[in-house]
Protein backbone atom coordinates (compact mmCIF):
# COMPACT_ATOMS: atom_id res chain seq x y z
CA UNK A 1 0.00 0.00 0.00
CA UNK A 2 0.98 3.60 -0.57
CA UNK A 3 1.71 5.43 2.70
CA UNK A 4 -0.62 8.31 3.53
CA UNK A 5 2.30 10.74 3.80
CA UNK A 6 3.12 10.32 0.08
CA UNK A 7 -0.26 11.72 -0.86
CA UNK A 8 0.15 14.56 1.63
CA UNK A 9 3.60 15.48 0.27
CA UNK A 10 2.30 15.40 -3.31
CA UNK A 11 -0.61 17.64 -2.41
CA UNK A 12 1.70 20.02 -0.52
CA UNK A 13 3.89 20.39 -3.62
CA UNK A 14 0.83 20.96 -5.81
CA UNK A 15 -0.55 23.53 -3.37
CA UNK A 16 2.74 25.45 -3.31
CA UNK A 17 2.85 25.49 -7.10
CA UNK A 18 -0.72 26.81 -7.20
CA UNK A 19 0.10 29.49 -4.62
CA UNK A 20 3.21 30.43 -6.60
CA UNK A 21 1.18 30.84 -9.80
CA UNK A 22 -1.56 32.82 -8.06
CA UNK A 23 0.96 35.24 -6.52
CA UNK A 24 3.41 35.63 -9.41
CA UNK A 25 1.17 36.00 -12.43
CA UNK A 26 -0.62 39.21 -13.30
CA UNK A 27 -2.96 37.70 -15.86
CA UNK A 28 -6.29 37.00 -14.14
CA UNK A 29 -6.81 33.75 -16.08
CA UNK A 30 -3.45 32.52 -14.77
CA UNK A 31 -4.46 33.46 -11.23
CA UNK A 32 -7.64 31.42 -11.67
CA UNK A 33 -5.58 28.43 -12.84
CA UNK A 34 -3.45 28.70 -9.69
CA UNK A 35 -6.57 28.73 -7.54
CA UNK A 36 -7.88 25.62 -9.32
CA UNK A 37 -4.57 23.89 -8.63
CA UNK A 38 -4.78 24.77 -4.93
CA UNK A 39 -8.36 23.44 -4.76
CA UNK A 40 -7.19 20.19 -6.35
CA UNK A 41 -4.38 19.84 -3.80
CA UNK A 42 -6.90 20.31 -0.99
CA UNK A 43 -9.13 17.68 -2.62
CA UNK A 44 -6.33 15.11 -2.65
CA UNK A 45 -5.76 15.79 1.04
CA UNK A 46 -9.47 15.40 1.85
CA UNK A 47 -9.75 12.15 -0.08
CA UNK A 48 -6.52 10.71 1.35
CA UNK A 49 -7.56 11.46 4.94
CA UNK A 50 -10.99 10.01 4.27
CA UNK A 51 -9.53 6.87 2.71
CA UNK A 52 -6.96 6.22 5.44
CA UNK A 53 -8.74 7.34 8.59
CA UNK A 54 -12.50 7.23 7.98
CA UNK A 55 -13.30 4.81 5.18
CA UNK A 56 -12.57 1.73 7.32
CA UNK A 57 -15.29 2.97 9.71
CA UNK A 58 -17.74 3.05 6.79
CA UNK A 59 -18.86 6.68 6.57
CA UNK A 60 -19.01 8.70 3.36
CA UNK A 61 -18.46 12.22 4.63
CA UNK A 62 -15.15 12.55 2.78
CA UNK A 63 -16.70 11.75 -0.60
CA UNK A 64 -19.51 14.25 0.01
CA UNK A 65 -16.99 16.89 1.05
CA UNK A 66 -15.13 16.47 -2.24
CA UNK A 67 -18.32 16.53 -4.30
CA UNK A 68 -19.27 19.84 -2.65
CA UNK A 69 -15.76 21.20 -3.39
CA UNK A 70 -16.24 20.15 -7.04
CA UNK A 71 -19.50 22.08 -7.20
CA UNK A 72 -17.95 25.15 -5.56
CA UNK A 73 -14.96 25.00 -7.93
CA UNK A 74 -17.21 24.72 -10.98
CA UNK A 75 -19.32 27.67 -9.82
CA UNK A 76 -16.20 29.69 -9.05
CA UNK A 77 -14.63 28.99 -12.45
CA UNK A 78 -17.85 29.83 -14.33
CA UNK A 79 -18.46 33.13 -12.52
CA UNK A 80 -14.75 34.06 -12.50
CA UNK A 81 -14.30 33.49 -16.21
CA UNK A 82 -17.54 35.35 -16.96
CA UNK A 83 -16.20 38.30 -14.95
CA UNK A 84 -12.87 38.13 -16.81
CA UNK A 85 -14.57 38.08 -20.22
CA UNK A 86 -16.82 40.95 -19.16
CA UNK A 87 -13.87 42.99 -17.87
CA UNK A 88 -11.96 42.29 -21.07
CA UNK A 89 -14.88 43.53 -23.14
CA UNK A 90 -14.99 46.84 -21.28
CA UNK A 91 -11.32 47.51 -20.59
CA UNK A 92 -9.56 45.46 -23.30
CA UNK A 93 -7.26 43.91 -20.71
CA UNK A 94 -7.18 40.98 -18.30
CA UNK A 95 -4.01 42.04 -16.45
CA UNK A 96 -4.84 42.44 -12.77
CA UNK A 97 -2.59 45.52 -12.42
CA UNK A 98 -4.45 47.38 -15.14
CA UNK A 99 -7.92 46.73 -13.71
CA UNK A 100 -7.57 49.62 -11.30
CA UNK A 101 -10.78 51.62 -11.61
CA UNK A 102 -11.38 51.31 -7.86
CA UNK A 103 -7.91 52.63 -7.04
CA UNK A 104 -8.12 55.85 -5.00
CA UNK B 1 8.11 -1.46 -3.50
CA UNK B 2 4.78 -2.55 -4.90
CA UNK B 3 3.23 -1.82 -8.28
CA UNK B 4 0.87 0.75 -6.78
CA UNK B 5 3.80 2.68 -5.37
CA UNK B 6 5.59 2.69 -8.73
CA UNK B 7 2.45 4.01 -10.41
CA UNK B 8 2.11 6.65 -7.70
CA UNK B 9 5.71 7.83 -8.08
CA UNK B 10 5.59 8.03 -11.89
CA UNK B 11 2.26 9.84 -11.76
CA UNK B 12 3.46 12.25 -9.06
CA UNK B 13 6.59 13.02 -11.07
CA UNK B 14 4.63 13.69 -14.27
CA UNK B 15 2.03 15.83 -12.46
CA UNK B 16 4.59 17.92 -10.60
CA UNK B 17 6.64 18.44 -13.78
CA UNK B 18 3.47 19.51 -15.59
CA UNK B 19 2.72 21.86 -12.70
CA UNK B 20 6.21 23.38 -12.95
CA UNK B 21 5.79 23.81 -16.70
CA UNK B 22 2.42 25.44 -15.99
CA UNK B 23 4.05 27.82 -13.51
CA UNK B 24 6.84 28.84 -15.88
CA UNK B 25 5.24 28.79 -19.34
CA UNK B 26 5.09 32.10 -21.11
CA UNK B 27 2.21 31.32 -23.46
CA UNK B 28 -1.18 31.18 -21.79
CA UNK B 29 -2.56 28.49 -24.11
CA UNK B 30 0.37 26.17 -23.29
CA UNK B 31 -0.30 26.78 -19.61
CA UNK B 32 -3.91 25.69 -20.17
CA UNK B 33 -2.72 22.42 -21.74
CA UNK B 34 -0.24 21.78 -18.91
CA UNK B 35 -3.11 22.41 -16.48
CA UNK B 36 -5.05 19.59 -18.17
CA UNK B 37 -2.10 17.21 -17.68
CA UNK B 38 -1.84 18.17 -13.99
CA UNK B 39 -5.56 17.68 -13.44
CA UNK B 40 -5.34 14.30 -15.15
CA UNK B 41 -2.61 13.35 -12.69
CA UNK B 42 -4.92 14.33 -9.83
CA UNK B 43 -7.64 12.12 -11.34
CA UNK B 44 -5.19 9.18 -11.33
CA UNK B 45 -4.44 9.95 -7.66
CA UNK B 46 -8.17 9.67 -6.94
CA UNK B 47 -8.14 6.31 -8.69
CA UNK B 48 -5.19 5.17 -6.56
CA UNK B 49 -7.21 6.15 -3.46
CA UNK B 50 -9.93 3.71 -4.61
CA UNK B 51 -12.47 6.43 -5.32
CA UNK B 52 -13.27 5.42 -8.91
CA UNK B 53 -16.41 7.55 -9.12
CA UNK B 54 -14.57 10.68 -8.02
CA UNK B 55 -11.76 9.96 -10.51
CA UNK B 56 -14.34 9.97 -13.31
CA UNK B 57 -16.00 13.11 -11.92
CA UNK B 58 -12.59 14.79 -11.75
CA UNK B 59 -12.04 13.95 -15.41
CA UNK B 60 -15.47 15.15 -16.49
CA UNK B 61 -15.79 18.26 -14.34
CA UNK B 62 -12.22 19.55 -14.23
CA UNK B 63 -10.79 18.48 -17.58
CA UNK B 64 -14.06 18.40 -19.51
CA UNK B 65 -15.59 21.57 -18.14
CA UNK B 66 -13.28 23.85 -16.17
CA UNK B 67 -10.09 23.43 -18.21
CA UNK B 68 -12.00 23.79 -21.48
CA UNK B 69 -13.76 26.87 -20.07
CA UNK B 70 -10.36 28.34 -19.17
CA UNK B 71 -9.04 27.65 -22.68
CA UNK B 72 -12.15 29.30 -24.17
CA UNK B 73 -11.57 32.32 -21.95
CA UNK B 74 -7.93 32.45 -23.10
CA UNK B 75 -9.07 32.44 -26.72
CA UNK B 76 -11.72 35.11 -26.10
CA UNK B 77 -9.10 37.41 -24.60
CA UNK B 78 -6.44 36.66 -27.17
CA UNK B 79 -4.66 40.00 -27.22
CA UNK B 80 -3.08 39.08 -23.91
CA UNK B 81 -2.15 35.50 -24.72
CA UNK B 82 1.54 36.10 -24.14
CA UNK B 83 2.64 37.43 -20.83
CA UNK B 84 5.92 39.07 -20.09
CA UNK B 85 7.58 37.52 -17.08
CA UNK B 86 7.82 40.86 -15.33
CA UNK B 87 10.49 41.76 -12.84
CA UNK B 88 12.97 39.11 -11.85
CA UNK B 89 12.94 40.18 -8.19
CA UNK B 90 9.20 39.55 -8.09
CA UNK B 91 9.73 35.96 -9.25
CA UNK B 92 12.49 35.35 -6.72
CA UNK B 93 10.39 36.79 -3.90
CA UNK B 94 7.31 34.73 -4.77
CA UNK B 95 9.39 31.55 -5.16
CA UNK B 96 10.72 32.13 -1.67
CA UNK B 97 7.17 32.58 -0.35
CA UNK B 98 6.02 29.38 -2.10
CA UNK B 99 9.04 27.43 -0.81
CA UNK B 100 8.41 28.64 2.74
CA UNK B 101 4.78 27.50 2.41
CA UNK B 102 5.95 24.09 1.20
CA UNK B 103 8.54 23.79 3.96
CA UNK B 104 5.94 24.74 6.58
CA UNK B 105 3.49 22.10 5.37
CA UNK B 106 6.20 19.43 5.19
CA UNK B 107 7.44 20.32 8.67
CA UNK B 108 3.92 20.00 10.06
CA UNK B 109 3.69 16.65 8.27
CA UNK B 110 6.94 15.34 9.71
CA UNK B 111 5.97 16.17 13.27
CA UNK B 112 2.55 14.56 12.85
CA UNK B 113 2.52 11.13 14.51
CA UNK B 114 0.10 9.24 12.25
CA UNK B 115 1.65 10.25 8.94
CA UNK B 116 2.85 6.77 8.02
CA UNK B 117 -0.25 4.77 8.93
CA UNK B 118 -1.31 2.04 6.52
CA UNK B 119 -4.85 1.11 5.71
CA UNK B 120 -7.19 -1.79 5.16
CA UNK B 121 -8.61 -2.52 1.72
CA UNK B 122 -12.15 -1.21 1.18
CA UNK B 123 -15.07 -3.60 1.17
CA UNK B 124 -17.27 -4.08 -1.90
CA UNK B 125 -20.10 -2.11 -0.34
CA UNK B 126 -17.98 0.97 0.34
CA UNK B 127 -16.85 1.17 -3.26
CA UNK B 128 -20.32 0.89 -4.77
CA UNK B 129 -21.71 3.91 -6.53
CA UNK B 130 -25.27 2.79 -5.71
CA UNK B 131 -24.51 3.28 -2.02
CA UNK B 132 -23.21 6.78 -2.73
CA UNK B 133 -26.30 7.64 -4.77
CA UNK B 134 -28.65 6.42 -2.05
CA UNK B 135 -26.76 8.45 0.56
CA UNK B 136 -27.12 11.56 -1.61
CA UNK B 137 -30.93 11.47 -1.70
CA UNK B 138 -31.51 10.25 1.86
CA UNK B 139 -33.01 13.07 4.00
CA UNK B 140 -31.25 11.59 7.03
CA UNK B 141 -27.86 11.86 5.38
CA UNK B 142 -26.79 14.18 2.55
CA UNK B 143 -29.99 15.42 0.90
CA UNK B 144 -29.67 18.99 2.19
CA UNK B 145 -26.04 19.54 1.08
CA UNK B 146 -26.94 17.99 -2.27
CA UNK B 147 -29.84 20.40 -2.82
CA UNK B 148 -27.83 23.39 -1.61
CA UNK B 149 -25.08 22.45 -4.08
CA UNK B 150 -27.56 22.30 -6.94
CA UNK B 151 -28.93 25.70 -5.92
CA UNK B 152 -25.37 27.09 -5.91
CA UNK B 153 -24.79 25.73 -9.41
CA UNK B 154 -28.02 27.28 -10.66
CA UNK B 155 -27.15 30.64 -9.12
CA UNK B 156 -23.65 30.47 -10.64
CA UNK B 157 -25.11 29.63 -14.05
CA UNK B 158 -27.56 32.53 -13.99
CA UNK B 159 -24.91 34.89 -12.58
CA UNK B 160 -22.31 33.90 -15.20
CA UNK B 161 -24.79 34.45 -18.04
CA UNK B 162 -25.88 37.79 -16.56
CA UNK B 163 -22.31 39.03 -16.16
CA UNK B 164 -20.94 37.82 -19.49
CA UNK B 165 -23.85 38.70 -21.78
CA UNK B 166 -23.20 41.52 -24.24
CA UNK B 167 -25.74 44.30 -23.79
CA UNK B 168 -26.54 46.79 -26.51
CA UNK B 169 -25.46 50.37 -25.93
CA UNK B 170 -22.90 49.59 -23.26
CA UNK B 171 -19.85 49.40 -25.50
CA UNK B 172 -17.34 52.10 -24.88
Amino acid sequence: MIPLSWFLVFSAVLFSLGAFIAITRRNTIFILMGIELMLNAANINLLAFWRYLHAPAGDMDGLMFILIVFVAAAAEAAVGLALIVSAYRRRKTVIANELDTLKG
Amino acid sequence: MTGMQVIFLINALVSVLAGIMLATSRKLIHAGLWLILTLFGVAIMFGLLEASFLAIVQGVVYIGAIAILIIFAIMLTRETMEESHGKRTRWILTSIVALITLAGILLALLTWPQSSSLTLPLSEEQQSIAELGLALVDPERYLVPFEVASLLLLAALVGAVYVAVERKGEEK
